[in-house]
């Protein structure tokens, strides 16, 4: 008993240690810039930096399309294969599993040669066209974690008596579906949406293949000419992913709330 | 020498004490229950005997060796838990081969007893199923076979029959009670099902806010309760509260109405308030009945439950309870009816606590 | 009564329709782009069937890549694995306070999700030429990491990096496992004879052994497909697939487009087959489960 306490005490110091050292240098790192003493310095170069709020303006933008599009595939999905079609669960979960084992970079390579402007589909025609492709490929990388955050919440409120209910009562299935299933999937969509907003946000592979001026390529390009303005971006990026997980805790909680009222 | 002793058992969790001073002898080869409400302390008991839970104070005797600061593993006792608790991960062979095999007993002499514990629990045919595709009640036929397989020297069983069907819960406990003759293991079971440990045991401890209020035999315990928890805790007594008339001869008045009791209470004085208590099954409504003692009262329902009509009859302020068995010619009584109760002095017991 | 069967047909045509919208996104967005890739590999850049491009994979610099890729994604996996492992069980098993349960558990959920570009440039910032802990050791003990021949940009920093995610992964997948081995089993094996140790070798890891393994397995495939991190680190100077593979999609290094296929394959092929024995040794493991 006592030295199971001692391992596991010293399990967290070395885990402590691990994680926060990083996180410490970095933020020192961060403060670095004027020359003998701490200063924010580097902030301040990174917010005015007009490059800076484009790329981030652009990438807050594309995971915005990236959750209202992504939700109106998944959720609508996810609902009619509960009550329609179980017999194609285990399919659809599968492909919705697949982001997770082909690589990002091996998608990417296949837009880029399916739908390049010679193609009968030419999304990298245009810059338009090319947004649109970024947004599509976001939702495949985002889409393992919303599938499985709305299809969660959908378990815990079994939708098929919630539609027989409605359906009772005289509804009609845009009703039931926008009335109905998503205000009690919300807990749901909004944790899928936030940690969807962690992955777009900073993403790198799709956008700086696609040629689109994203906060990612932006960040990577930051850190090959520029010495503490790397530092300070990092741990804007972590405080990024902190908050939305941070979100996603409250939207649990709350939905649980709402959940057990009467 | 008794074969498992506990003396001057205490246990505290923080600030809250949840066992006191618990003192118990147990002959080797006896069935005692520990019977309580939960949070009375029996499971702490239990567990401290198991060995899980260190004792604040007080020590365990197993056959005349010091137990208290032994670890579970260096015990040599087998238990059966509530929830079966078998190893998903294993076949019921492997479960029931476990205790043998962390022993590091030779292979031909694992199978051998294991072949013998499944029998012993009519499961043979079984051995290659893993634990989820079997019903709870074989579970714990398989537990208690795990249990038993290393030959413990105790056998403790904690509500091993409350997750199971009413029907298997019966069937079950008097395959426990069989296993348990045969072998002639001092067994410990905890339970707050009286009419289980009523049914099954030899001695029966009731356990009340970490106490024990009454050891005694299971007829003892149900016709001669010592307190008034057990006596409200152990069937379905009636209990009523009575006035002292006169000492010397033993009258009392419950409401307006005197009665006249077997048992001296020459040790009270005129005025005293006294519980009595009288088992619903005492008794008969019929003008015909025996009985040297009555009490009229007002009907205050009347409820057909089966086998017994149990009428509830309101005398002085007392609600007491009444079976009847039930037969087709049966007249029910009726609400607000008057009616009389006939019962032998004798039946009324006094509670003192 | 005699529309019956049209109407149930007409029923199942609608069913099929309601999963159409996701098909499609699925067909254009994931498998056909990859089926492209796939078959690409097998083909010259003429259109005639061929095997060479596979052949031409058997090259030092592009096996070489292979390896240091598997090595790095093992490396970070195994480690994440245990030292996930034990943190996890420190916070479930270990009787630690619950505050430091519930912030480790709201941790990993940032770390994990925390990776890229700004990852790479927190290590950079610690254990780089000019990091905290580089001149923490050499300013107070006079110890200089990188004539140890450490160096950020190698196969040791990228694993060390890589585990910054890795871990906190394998914390939230087996924390709720380890959440559901059963007091009673710890206290039936126990009561039964058994050590700690036999408890775990018979009991824990048995009932453990799918999570862990395909948790373990999600963390290889994770750290094979990752090039943020590594091409922030590293810049183009350390020769991982995805790497080569981002080099030669920018500006066709190989000079062979469908060797780029190639290349894409055998990372398809090598997440493909972690995943296969995945289910392979998770169908072994849970024979006893339902």
């Amino acid at each position: 008993m006592k030295m199971s306490k001692f391992f596991a005490w010293l399990a967290i110091a070395v885990g402590v240690t691990y994680f926060f050292v990083p996180l410490l240098g970095t933020f020192e790192f961060s403060l670095r810039m004027r020359r003998g003493e701490y200063s924010l310095d580097a902030y301040g170069s990174v917010f005015s930096d007009i490059q800076f709020q484009q790329t981030f303006g652009f990438s807050i933008l594309m995971a915005l399309f990236t959750i209202a599009f992504g939700m109106l595939l998944v959720v609508p999905t996810a609902y009619w294969v509960r009550l329609r079609l179980p017999q194609m669960r285990p399919f659809v979960e599968f492909v919705t599993l697949m982001p997770l084992v082909i690589p990002a970079i091996v998608i990417v390579f296949g837009y880029l040669r399916l739908y390049n402007s010679s193609s009968y589909i030419p999304f990298t025609g245009s810059v338009l066209g090319t947004n649109i492709l970024l947004v599509m490929s976001y939702i495949t990388l985002s889409l393992p974690y919303m599938y499985r955050s709305v299809d969660t919440a959908m378990r815990t409120i079994d939708v098929r008596t919630l539609t027989e209910a409605a359906e009772i009562l005289g509804a009609k299935w845009p009703t039931i579906l926008f009335k109905c299933i998503f205000p009690n999937v919300m807990s749901g969509v909004l944790s899928g949406a936030f940690i969807t907003f962690a992955i777009v946000i900073g993403e790198f592979t799709m956008a700086a293949l696609l040629n689109r001026p994203a906060f990612g390529p932006y960040l990577q390009l930051v850190g090959a000419n520029k010495a503490y303005e790397p530092s300070a971006l990092a741990i804007i990026a972590f405080a990024i992913t902190w908050l939305s997980m941070g979100l996603i805790q409250l939207v649990s909680r709350f939905g649980k709330l709402t959940q057990s009222r009467p | 020498m008794p074969f498992l002793a506990l003396a001057n058992i205490k246990k505290s969790f923080g600030q809250t004490q949840v066992v006191h001073d618990f003192n118990m002898s147990i002959e080797k080869g006896e069935f005692i229950s520990f019977l309580g409400p939960s949070g009375c302390g029996k499971t702490t008991v239990l567990r401290m005997i198991a060995g899980f839970e260190p004792p604040s104070a007080g020590t365990i005797h197993i056959d005349g060796k010091d137990q208290t600061r032994l670890k579970p593993n260096q015990r040599n006792i087998g238990m059966v838990f509530q929830a079966y608790a078998l190893f998903p991960n294993m076949t019921v062979f492997d479960n029931v081969a476990f205790g043998l095999k962390v022993a590091g007993q030779p292979k031909a002499e694992i199978e051998k007893r294991v072949k013998e514990m499944l029998k012993l629990i009519h499961l043979e045919h079984l051995a290659d199923r893993y634990p989820y595709q079997m019903s709870g009640g074989q579970q714990q036929r398989v537990a208690l076979a795990r249990a038993l397989a290393p030959k413990p020297q105790v056998l403790l069983l904690d509500e091993p029959l409350s997750a199971l069907d009413a029907k298997i819960r019966v069937s079950l406990r008097e395959e426990i009670r069989m296993i348990q003759r045969q072998l002639g293991i001092t067994t410990v079971f905890v339970t707050h099902d009286q009419e289980e440990a009523l049914s099954i045991s030899d001695r029966i401890v009731v356990m009340n806010a970490g106490r024990a209020d009454q050891i005694g035999s299971p007829s003892d315990i149900y016709n001669r309760p010592a307190t008034r928890f057990v006596a409200s805790f152990v069937g379905t007594l009636n209990i009523i509260e009575a006035t002292v008339i006169d000492p010397a001869n033993g009258s009392v008045m419950i409401g307006d109405q005197s009665v006249t009791l077997r048992e001296s209470i020459a040790d009270k004085s005129g005025g005293e308030k006294l519980s009595l208590a009288l088992r619903p099954e005492a008794g008969s409504l019929a003008e015909s009945a025996k009985g040297d003692t009555a009490l009229t009262g007002k009907v205050v329902s009347a409820n057909f439950l089966g086998s017994v009509v149990r009428t509830r009859i309101n005398v002085g302020g007392n609600i007491i309870s009444f079976d009847m068995f039930n037969s087709p010619d049966l007249v029910m009584p009726a609400p607000d009816e008057i009616v009389t109760l006939r019962f032998s002095a004798g039946d009324l017991l006094i509670i003192r606590d | 009564m005699s529309t019956a069967s049209p109407l149930i047909d007409r029923r199942t045509i609608i069913d099929w329709l309601g999963i159409a919208p996701f098909m499609i996104f699925a067909l254009m967005f994931l498998i056909v782009p990859t089926l492209y890739l796939v078959t690409g590999a097998f083909f010259t850049p003429d259109g005639k069937l061929t095997l060479q491009n596979i052949a031409d994979l058997f090259t030092p610099t592009i096996m070489s890549a292979y390896w240091i890729s598997i090595k790095v994604s093992l490396a970070s996996s195994i480690g994440g694995a245990l030292i996930g492992f034990a943190l996890a069980w420190a916070i479930v098993l270990g009787g630690l306070p619950s505050w430091i349960r519930n912030g480790l558990l709201t941790f990993s959920g940032v770390a994990s999700n925390f990776a890229g570009v700004p990852l790479a440039f927190a290590f950079i910032a610690t254990l780089g030429r000019t990091g905290l802990v580089t001149v923490f050791l050499r300013d107070w003990f006079g110890f200089n990491l990188y004539s140890t021949g450490f160096n950020l940009l190698s196969f040791f920093g990228l694993t060390i990096t890589y585990m910054f995610f890795q871990i906190p992964l394998m914390v939230l997948i087996l924390t709720p496992a380890l959440d559901g081995l059963k007091k009673e089993w710890r206290e039936a094996s126990e009561i039964l004879g058994a050590s700690t140790w036999q408890y775990w070798r018979m009991v824990g890891l048995p009932i453990l052994w799918p999570s862990l393994l395909g948790t373990s397995l999600l963390l290889f495939a994770n750290a094979f497909g990752a090039i943020a991190t590594a091409y922030a680190l590293t810049g183009a100077s350390l020769n991982i697939v995805p790497i080569l593979l981002y080099a030669q999609i920018r500006g066709d290094v190989l000079h062979n487009p469908n060797l780029g296929y190639a290349l894409a394959l055998g990372m398809i092929v090598i997440t493909g087959l972690s995943n296969i024995l995945y289910i392979w040794l998770r169908m072994r493991a849970e024979r006893w489960q339902k």
